[in-house]
C-alpha cells in the first residue's frame, strides 16, 4: 500500500511536466487555430477573436491561465484568480469546435475509443496468449512454425493495410459486417480485428518466449519428476511464468488501445478520440491537444502502476523485492 | 468431395468456423452503445462541423447543416438557387434600390414556439457586425449602411448605427450603401439568418448546446455527437412545415473519402453531398454511374503569384506563365470530372455575366468545340504553341531569354492531397519544357500553408475560391487592394475604382461591362493570379430513392425540399 501511494504521489508532477512540454510545443508550431482559407472580414474581427480566447497574450501568461494560476485585478481593485484552468479540471473551449468544451469532446469520444480498446485488448489476449503458449509447447514441430508465422503476419501487416482488406472482403464482397460507423456489436467486429491483430501477434510472441523459458526451468523438471500429469504441469506451473512478459507489455498496450487509433477510427469512421488527437494538432486546437495528451499521459501512468501491482500478484519474488 | 453451401450461404470448414467465431465475438462482447431510432435519410457531409452558429461558421459542412436550422428574410429556391420568400413573406424595394422593407410572416415562430420578430433580426445583425462575435463573414454587412464602420470598429471609436431597424414586430427596414442586385440572395445566407437572442445571452458561446435549441429553419437539432453525426428533426413550428417531407435526418461527419464512398455503396448512406467524398483515384469511374450527378458551380482553382517578390513583381513574367499554361492537360489528365479550363477568375454564367477573354483563351476555345476530338486537339495544340511563343517573347523582354538567368523559385501547396500534388508536378514539367524555367515544389502542412499565404511568405502558391452568391463580385472583390483574401500583394487603383463604380451602377449590362473591364486588368494585363479551372461538383444519390435535389450554381440544396420517393437500396453495385 505504501508503495502504491508513493507511486501515486509522482502522478501530478509527471503529468504537469507532460502538459507543460505539450503546451509550449504546440504553441511553437507555425500558424494558429484561427488561420483559415477565408480571411476575417477585418483586422478587428481577427484581433477580437484572439482577445476572446486570450491568444493575444504572451505564451507564459497563456500558460499560467491554462494552469489556473493567473491572478488579475478585478473591478473592485483586488486580485482575483481567473476562473477555470487545469487546477479546476477545466481545459476550456476547443478552439476548433467552439461550441464544445474540451471535456465535452473527450467525454463523447473516450467511451468509443475505450470500448474499442477493451475489445481489441480482449481479442489480443484471447488469440495471442493461447497461440504463443501452444507454439512453445509444440516446439520444433510444424505447429510451431505455422503459429509463429501467423503471429509474425499479425505484427507485420499494419492496420492501414489490414483494415481496408477486411472492409473489402468481409464488408463489401461478403456483406457480413458494415463497412464502418459505430453503434452496434456488428459494427465493432472489423475495427476490433484491425486494431487487435498487431497486438495479438505481439502477445503471441511474448507468451512464446515466456513459455519457452518456463518449460526449460528446473521447477518444471521437478514437477514432472514428482509424477504430475503433463496438462497439470503446463497449466498450473508453466502458464503463470509464461504470461509474465505479457503482463509487463499489457500496460503500454492497453494505454495504446484505450486512447484510440487514428488509422482504425478514421478508416471505420468511428467517433473516438484517436482521430481527435491527430486532427487537433493539425488544426492547432491548442486546448484540445493539451487536454488529450494529458489524458494519454495519465492513462499511461495509471496502467503502468496497475502492471506493477499485477506483477506482484503473479510473481511472489517481485513482492519481496 | 464437393463443398455444399448451407442456408447462410457459406461453405463448411474453416471459412464457416471463422464466420461463427467473428459472430460470437460480436455477440459476446459488451459494446456500450446506445442506438438511435433509424432516420429517414442519412447524409454524408464530410468533415465535422466546426460550429453551427450561423454568424460564426465559415466551412461548407457547417453551412449545410446550419442552413436547415436557421432561416433569414429569404431562403434559396432548390431548383434555381435564387432567393425566394423565407421568414419574410414579401418586401418592398425603394425606387433608388437603397431601402428594403421586409414583412415577416405572422406565423413565423421558433422551434420552441416563440414568435420570430423584426427586433430579433436587428439584434442578430448587430451581433454579426460586432468584432467580438468573430464573424468572418461580417464583410457581407458592408452592403448595409454602417456595416463597414461597425465591422472595423476599434475600442476607441463609436461606429454609427447599423442600417436595420424594426418598424414594428413584423416589419424591418434595411438601408443599403449601394443598390446591391444580389442583396436578397445575401439575406438567405447563413450569416444573415435570425438567431435566438435569449439563448445566446443565456449560454454565450455554448448556446448551440442549449436543449431545446430554438431554431428558425425547417429543422431543429435533436442531437449533436461530435465526429459522428448530427440528428435533425422537422421543426413543427416552421412556417412551411407542411411542405417539409422528412421527419428525421442524420448528417454524418467523417474525413476519409474511401469510407464515405463505401458507406454509400453499401446503403448506409443515402446521399453523398460532395465530390471530395469520392477518392481522387476513383472520380472518373464513379462519375459514370447513373446515381452520381455532376454539375458546374461557382468555384475555381488558380495559382497566386507573390507580386512583392522578384521576379514576380514583373507583370511580363506573370503573363508569360499564364500564356504557357496548358489548362486542358490539367482537366483531362488530373481532375477528370469534366471541369472547364479557366482563363478568367469568374466562372462564365455567374449571375448572367460573361468574363472577358483571358490569356490562353484561344487554346481553351479550340478545345471547347463539339467536333472531332483529334481535330480539336490539333487546333488546341497549335493555339497553345502560339501562346507559348508569345510567352517566350515576354520572358525575354523581362530579361530572361529562353529562361536563362531566371531564379529557381518554389510552388507552395498544402500537402497530402493527390490533386494538388499532381497539378504541381504537371506545372513543373510545363515550365521546364515550354519556358526553360526551374520550379521547386514545396508541399507544406495545412496551417503552415495558410499562415505563409496570409503573410505573403511564398513565391507562387495554390489558391481556390468558392463563390458565396451568384454575382461576379463574389470573386472579383477578393482582389481589391484592401481585401484580406487578396494574398498576392497586388494593389491596383484602377481595379478598385472600377469595382466601386460597378457597385453604384444600377443598370445590369452597364454594371457587367464595368466589371469586365476590371477583370481584364486582373487576368490579361496585370495577372496576379493564374486561373486553372472552374469547379465541377458531384453528388451521389439514387433518383429512384430521393427527389428535390437539383444542380444549383451556389451548390445550395435545401433539405426541406428533399423527399424520399423510393426504397433505400442496400448494396449498390460497386464501381
Amino acid at each position: 500500500v505504501k508503495y502504491f501511494l508513493r507511486r501515486l504521489l509522482f502522478f501530478p508532477p509527471l503529468a504537469l511536466i507532460v502538459a507543460t512540454l505539450c503546451f509550449f510545443l504546440v504553441h511553437l508550431a507555425p500558424g494558429g487555430p484561427f488561420d483559415r482559407e477565408r480571411a476575417p472580414a477585418s483586422p478587428q474581427v481577427e484581433a477580437a477573436l484572439k482577445r476572446k480566447y486570450h491568444l493575444d497574450e504572451s505564451t507564459p501568461r497563456q500558460y499560467l491561465r491554462f494552469l489556473g494560476l493567473l491572478w488579475e485585478r478585478g473591478a473592485d481593485g483586488g486580485l482575483h484568480r481567473v476562473e477555470g484552468g487545469l487546477i479546476a479540471g477545466d481545459f476550456g473551449v476547443s478552439l476548433k469546435y467552439r461550441n464544445h468544451t474540451v471535456t465535452d469532446m473527450i467525454l463523447q469520444g473516450l467511451p468509443v475509443s475505450m470500448a474499442l480498446g477493451w475489445l481489441a485488448f480482449g481479442f489480443s489476449i484471447a488469440i495471442g496468449a493461447p497461440l504463443g503458449f501452444y507454439t512453445a509447447v509444440k516446439r520444433g514441430r510444424w505447429q510451431e512454425w505455422t503459429g509463429a508465422l501467423a503471429a509474425l503476419v499479425g505484427i507485420c501487416v499494419p492496420g492501414f493495410v489490414l483494415g481496408p482488406v477486411l472492409v473489402l472482403v468481409a464488408a463489401i464482397k461478403l456483406h457480413w459486417f458494415p463497412v464502418g460507423l459505430w453503434g452496434s456489436p456488428m459494427k465493432a467486429v472489423l475495427p476490433t480485428l484491425a486494431l487487435g491483430a498487431y497486438f495479438s501477434g505481439r502477445v503471441a510472441r511474448l507468451t512464446r518466449e515466456g513459455a519457452m523459458q518456463a518449460l526449460q526451468s528446473d521447477f518444471l523438471r521437478t514437477a514432472r519428476a514428482k509424477g504430475l500429469g503433463e496438462a497439470t504441469v503446463l497449466i498450473r506451473h508453466a502458464l503463470r511464468p509464461a504470461l509474465m512478459p505479457v503482463v509487463s507489455y499489457a500496460g503500454p498496450m492497453l494505454a495504446d488501445l484505450l486512447t484510440g487509433s487514428f488509422v482504425v477510427e478514421n478508416l471505420f469512421q468511428l467517433p473516438g478520440i484517436g482521430v481527435s488527437l491527430v486532427n487537433s494538432s493539425l488544426s492547432r486546437d491548442y486546448t484540445m491537444v493539451v487536454g488529450l495528451v494529458l489524458l494519454y499521459a495519465v492513462l499511461l501512468l495509471a496502467l503502468n502502476l496497475a502492471v506493477d501491482v499485477a506483477y506482484g500478484v503473479l510473481d511472489p519474488r517481485v513482492r519481496h523485492e | 468431395m464437393r463443398a455444399v453451401s448451407n442456408a447462410s450461404g457459406c461453405t463448411p470448414g474453416a471459412f464457416c468456423f471463422l464466420r461463427i467465431a467473428l459472430l460470437a465475438l460480436a455477440v459476446l462482447l459488451p459494446v456500450g452503445c446506445d442506438r438511435l431510432p433509424p432516420p429517414e435519410l442519412v447524409i454524408h457531409n464530410g468533415p465535422e462541423a466546426e460550429t453551427l452558429d450561423p454568424q460564426v461558421l465559415t466551412g461548407q459542412p457547417d453551412g449545410r447543416i446550419a442552413a436547415s436550422l436557421f432561416e433569414g428574410f429569404t431562403r434559396f429556391d432548390p431548383k434555381t438557387g435564387k432567393a425566394v420568400p423565407g421568414l419574410a413573406s414579401s418586401w418592398d424595394i425603394s425606387p433608388d434600390r437603397l431601402t428594403y422593407t421586409f414583412h415577416l410572416r405572422p406565423e413565423a415562430r421558433w422551434s420552441t414556439g416563440e414568435p420570430i420578430t423584426a427586433d430579433q433580426f436587428v439584434w442578430t445583425w448587430n451581433r454579426a457586425v460586432k468584432p467580438e462575435t468573430g464573424c468572418d463573414y461580417s464583410g457581407f454587412f458592408y452592403y448595409v449602411k454602417g456595416g463597414r464602420e461597425n465591422v472595423n470598429a476599434t475600442r476607441s471609436n463609436t461606429p454609427p448605427e447599423l442600417g436595420i431597424h424594426a418598424l414594428d414586430a413584423r416589419t424591418a427596414r434595411v438601408d443599403l450603401v449601394n443598390p446591391t442586385p444580389f442583396f436578397l440572395e445575401l439575406c438567405a445566407m447563413r450569416v444573415m439568418c435570425v438567431a435566438p437572442p435569449w439563448a445566446i445571452l443565456k449560454y454565450g458561446d455554448q448556446w448551440l448546446r442549449a436543449k431545446p435549441l430554438p431554431c428558425s429553419g425547417a429543422f431543429q437539432l435533436l442531437d449533436w455527437r461530435p465526429n459522428d453525426r448530427v440528428r435533425l428533426a422537422r421543426n413543427p413550428f416552421y412556417w412551411d412545415a407542411a411542405n417539409v417531407a422528412l421527419d428525421r435526418v442524420d448528417i454524418l461527419s467523417g474525413d476519409a473519402p474511401n469510407t464515405a464512398l463505401n458507406l454509400y455503396l453499401t446503403g448506409e448512406v443515402d446521399y453523398l453531398t460532395d465530390r471530395f467524398l469520392v477518392p481522387d483515384s476513383l472520380v472518373d469511374v464513379v462519375a459514370q454511374r447513373p446515381d452520381f450527378h455532376r454539375f458546374n458551380y461557382l468555384g475555381n482553382y488558380f495559382i497566386r503569384f507573390n507580386t512583392t517578390r522578384p521576379p514576380f513583381t514583373n507583370a511580363l513574367v506573370r503573363r508569360a506563365f499564364s500564356l504557357a499554361f496548358d489548362r486542358v492537360r490539367i482537366v483531362e489528365r488530373i481532375t477528370r470530372l469534366g471541369e472547364r479550363p479557366a482563363v478568367a477568375l469568374t466562372p462564365p454564367g455567374t449571375g448572367g455575366y460573361t468574363p472577358p477573354p483571358g490569356l490562353g483563351q484561344e487554346a481553351v476555345d479550340a478545345w471547347a468545340g463539339d467536333g472531332d476530338v483529334e481535330v480539336r486537339r490539333a487546333a488546341m495544340n497549335a493555339a497553345l504553341d502560339k501562346s507559348t511563343a508569345e510567352a517566350r517573347r515576354l520572358l525575354a523582354e523581362a530579361g530572361f531569354p529562353g529562361g536563362a538567368g531566371f531564379p529557381v523559385f518554389s510552388y507552395m501547396y498544402n500537402a497530402g492531397i493527390r490533386l494538388h500534388e499532381e497539378i504541381a508536378v504537371e506545372w513543373q514539367a510545363m515550365l521546364r519544357d515550354r519556358l526553360g524555367v526551374r520550379m521547386e515544389l514545396r508541399p507544406v502542412e495545412w496551417k503552415t500553408y495558410l499562415s505563409d499565404m496570409s503573410k505573403l511568405n511564398f513565391d507562387v502558391i495554390r489558391g481556390s475560391w468558392v463563390g458565396d452568391y451568384d454575382d461576379p463580385t463574389t470573386f472579383l472583390d477578393c482582389f481589391l487592394s484592401d481585401s484580406g483574401n487578396n494574398r498576392t500583394g497586388w494593389k491596383n487603383m484602377e481595379y478598385d475604382r472600377l469595382l466601386a463604380d460597378a457597385a453604384r451602377t444600377v443598370d445590369r449590362e452597364e454594371r457587367f461591362a464595368i466589371l469586365r473591364r476590371a477583370e481584364t486588368i486582373l487576368v490579361r494585363d496585370e495577372v496576379p493570379i493564374l486561373p486553372v479551372y472552374y469547379y465541377t461538383g458531384m453528388m451521389g444519390f439514387d433518383d429512384g430513392q430521393l427527389s428535390g435535389i437539383y444542380a444549383t450554381p451556389t451548390d445550395e440544396h435545401p433539405l426541406w425540399a428533399i423527399r424520399v420517393t423510393g426504397p433505400r437500396r442496400h448494396h449498390r453495385r460497386t464501381p
